[in-house]
C-alpha cells in the first residue's frame, strides 16, 4: 500500500481504548473485575444517535474491520471489502464501530494481559467466556458511546452467534440483526475439527500447560497447526484447488530423486500457520474455540429455536453459501425457519459462490447486493 | 398490477398471515401489506427477483419450492398464494398438497392453457403457442407443466380439495365470453382453496 487509498476505503484509522472499572459479571458465575476493550469507528455518529452499527468478530478476528492503520500498511482491515463509502456497510451513513472482544489478544484484555490479582499474565486462569459475555461487554461499550440502540448489529460465522444472542438479551437496543454464515449451535463435526486444534496446541512442548508467556516462551508449532486445521476448513475443494491445484513449489515427480516434494498448498498452510502463530495467542484461541463449541442459543429456552427467537425484536437478515461447509446453508436455514415460526421479520439468501466459509470476507456481486440492499432500507432518522 | 393480482386481494382477509411461494418482484405482497394489511413472507429463488423484495423491504426467503413446504408448520398461515408459478413446478400437485397442509386456504393463478389463442396457434401452426402471455418458446420456457381450467378441475376434484372461488380473468377480450365458456376464453385461473 502507499500514500494514495483507494477511494471507498475509510482512509486511515487510529485503534482506541476504552477501560471499564465497573465489574463484568460473566456467564461462569465469575467475575471481571475490570477490563480494557479496544475499538475502531468508521464514520460519524448522528446527533439522534441512531446510527450506530455494530460489527462482531470471528475466531480470529479484531477491532480493525476496515482502513489502514498507516499508509504504509499492505493490508486493510479484516471486512475492508463490506465497510467503507458507498459499500454494504455504507460510512456515508453508518457509524460503524468493531472491537476485540475480551479474552482476544489484540489490545483487549485477554488471557495474555497481566492478572492485576497476581501481577502475571493471565494465562490458563483467565475466566471461561461464553458468546454472552462478549455482548453484555458489547453492552457496556455501547453505554460508554451513548448509543441507546444499536441500528445494526452485524456478524459473520461466530460474529453472526453474538448478533442474534444481541437480538435475545437485549430485544430494545437492536433494531436489525445481520447473521451471515453462522449457526445456532456448533454441529459435532465443528466441535471435533476445534477439538483437533485445541489438542495441537496443548500437545506443544511449549504450551507448559498454558503459563507459556512465565517461561518467556510460545507454543508456535502447536498454534501453528491449530490454524492449519482451521484454515483448511473455512476453504472449499474447488478454492484451494483452484489457487494451488497440486503444482508443486519444490522438488519433483521425478523417480530416483531424492529431494523432498513439496506442494504448493503444503507451504501455503505453513506460512499461515506460522504467521498466525506469531500474532495470535495460544490462550486465546482455547478460550474463543471453546466459547464457539458451547454456544447454543436455544438451550436456556427448552432447546426451542422458535421460544428463544421469540424474545427477539429486531428484523433479521440471514446469509449464507453455497459451499460453505463450516457453516452449511442448512445451519442458516434452520434460523430462518426458526424466525419464521416465530413470526419475526426476516429475509433469507444463499449466495452462490465456490469459496466456502471464507466467502462471507470475499468480494462477490451478489453478497454486496443483496448485502446493500438491506441496509440501504434502514431507516437512521 | 397485474389482473390476477388485482381479483386476489377480495378474498384476503384484513391482517392476515400470508404466505407467497414464487412471489416474484413483492408487487402482491407489498400490495397486500399496504392495502390489506397482512404480515407474512415471500419465497423466491431468483437472485434479481430477491434484491427487488428486499428494495420493497419485504421479507423474503430464499427457498426452491420443489423441494417441498417442509420448513412450515401445519396450518401455519391464513392463506398460501402462489401466482403464475404453478405451471413452473416440477411436482405442481405436491406443492399444492403442501400448499394446502400450510394454509388454511390458498390460492393458486396460472395461465389457461385451453384459451382459445393457445389452441388457435398450435391447431393452425403446429407448433407450441407463443403469445404476451407465454412469451417463451418450448425449449427456453420457465413453464413446464401446462394445464387448462378443466385439467386444474379434475386434479381438484381427485384430491376432494374444495373449490371456494373459481375466476377466469382476461387482460382484453370481452367479459361476457369468459362466463359463457371459461376454458375457452379465460386467460388466466384463479382458485381460492381449501381442505
Amino acid at each position: 500500500m502507499s500514500k494514495s487509498l483507494p477511494a471507498d476505503s475509510v482512509g486511515l484509522v487510529t485503534p482506541q481504548s476504552i477501560h471499564f472499572t465497573e465489574p463484568l459479571p460473566l456467564a461462569s458465575g465469575r467475575m471481571l473485575d475490570s477490563y480494557t476493550l479496544m475499538y475502531e469507528s468508521y464514520g460519524e455518529l448522528n446527533a439522534s444517535k441512531s446510527n450506530a452499527v455494530l460489527i462482531c468478530h470471528a475466531l480470529s478476528g479484531h477491532h480493525h474491520a476496515a482502513g489502514y492503520h498507516s499508509p504504509d500498511d499492505r493490508k486493510p482491515g479484516w471486512w475492508d471489502s463490506y465497510i467503507g463509502p458507498g459499500k454494504p456497510i455504507d460510512t456515508n451513513k453508518f457509524f460503524v464501530v468493531a472491537l476485540n472482544n475480551i479474552g482476544g489478544c489484540h489490545g483487549s484484555t485477554g488471557p495474555s494481559s497481566i492478572n492485576p490479582a497476581t501481577g502475571k499474565p493471565w494465562g490458563p486462569d483467565f475466566p471461561k467466556l461464553r458468546v454472552r459475555d462478549w455482548v453484555s461487554s458489547q453492552a457496556a461499550l455501547a453505554d460508554k458511546l451513548g448509543i441507546d440502540v444499536w441500528a445494526a448489529v452485524i456478524g459473520g460465522s461466530l460474529g453472526g452467534m453474538q448478533a442474534m444472542r444481541w437480538a435475545l438479551e437485549y430485544p430494545d437496543r437492536v433494531r436489525h440483526c445481520v447473521v451471515i454464515a453462522s449457526a445456532m449451535k456448533l454441529t459435532a463435526q465443528n466441535i471435533a475439527f476445534n477439538e483437533t486444534a485445541r489438542q495441537a496446541i496443548i500437545a506443544d512442548p511449549n504450551f507448559l500447560g498454558g503459563r507459556y508467556l512465565e517461561h518467556n516462551t510460545l507454543p508456535r508449532d502447536g498454534l501453528s497447526v491449530a490454524r492449519m486445521i482451521g484454515h483448511i476448513t473455512y476453504l472449499s475443494d474447488y478454492a484451494m484447488g483452484k489457487k494451488f491445484g497440486r503444482d508443486l513449489r519444490s522438488g519433483s515427480f521425478e523417480l530416483g530423486i531424492d529431494e523432498p516434494i513439496e506442494f504448493q498448498i503444503e507451504s501455503y498452510l505453513r506460512y499461515q500457520g506460522d504467521t498466525f502463530a506469531n500474532t495470535f495467542d495460544a490462550n486465546s484461541y482455547l478460550l474463543i474455540t471453546k466459547a464457539l463449541d458451547y454456544f447454543d442459543l436455544a438451550r436456556e429456552y427448552n432447546d426451542d429455536p422458535v421460544a428463544a427467537f421469540s424474545q427477539a425484536k429486531a428484523k433479521f437478515l440471514v446469509i449464507s453459501f453455497s459451499t460453505d461447509w463450516r457453516f452449511s446453508p442448512e445451519r442458516s436455514r434452520e434460523i430462518v425457519n426458526a424466525l419464521m415460526g416465530a413470526n419475526k421479520a426476516v429475509s433469507y439468501a444463499d449466495i452462490e459462490s465456490n469459496f466456502g466459509h471464507d466467502a462471507f470476507l470475499l468480494p462477490n456481486a451478489r453478497y454486496q447486493q443483496v448485502f446493500s440492499r438491506y441496509l440501504a432500507g434502514i431507516d437512521t432518522e | 398490477m397485474r389482473i390476477d393480482l388485482n381479483e386476489i386481494q377480495h378474498w384476503i382477509a384484513q391482517g392476515s398471515r400470508i404466505l407467497d411461494l414464487g412471489c416474484g418482484d413483492g408487487t402482491l405482497l407489498k400490495f397486500l401489506i399496504d392495502n390489506k394489511q397482512v404480515e407474512g413472507y415471500g419465497l423466491e429463488f431468483g437472485a434479481d427477483e430477491i434484491n427487488a423484495c428486499i428494495e420493497k423491504g419485504l421479507n423474503v426467503i430464499e427457498q426452491n419450492l420443489d423441494r417441498g413446504l417442509g420448513n412450515f408448520a401445519d396450518n401455519s398461515f391464513d392463506t398460501v398464494l402462489m401466482t403464475q408459478a404453478l405451471q413452473t413446478l416440477h411436482y405442481p400437485h405436491l406443492v399444492l398438497d403442501e400448499m394446502l397442509r400450510v394454509g388454511k386456504e390458498c390460492i393458486v393463478t396460472f395461465p389457461n392453457f385451453g384459451h382459445w389463442k393457445a389452441r388457435w396457434y398450435l391447431a393452425t401452426h403446429g407448433r407450441m403457442p407463443v403469445s404476451d402471455l407465454l412469451p417463451y418458446e418450448w425449449y427456453d420456457t420457465p413453464n413446464i407443466h401446462f394445464c387448462t381450467f378443466k385439467d386444474f378441475e379434475v386434479l381438484c376434484r381427485e384430491k376432494n380439495i374444495r373449490v371456494i372461488h373459481r375466476q377466469v380473468v382476461n387482460e382484453q377480450s370481452p367479459a361476457f365470453l369468459k362466463e359463457i365458456a371459461p376454458n375457452l376464453f379465460g386467460e388466466t385461473a384463479i382458485y381460492h382453496l381449501s381442505k
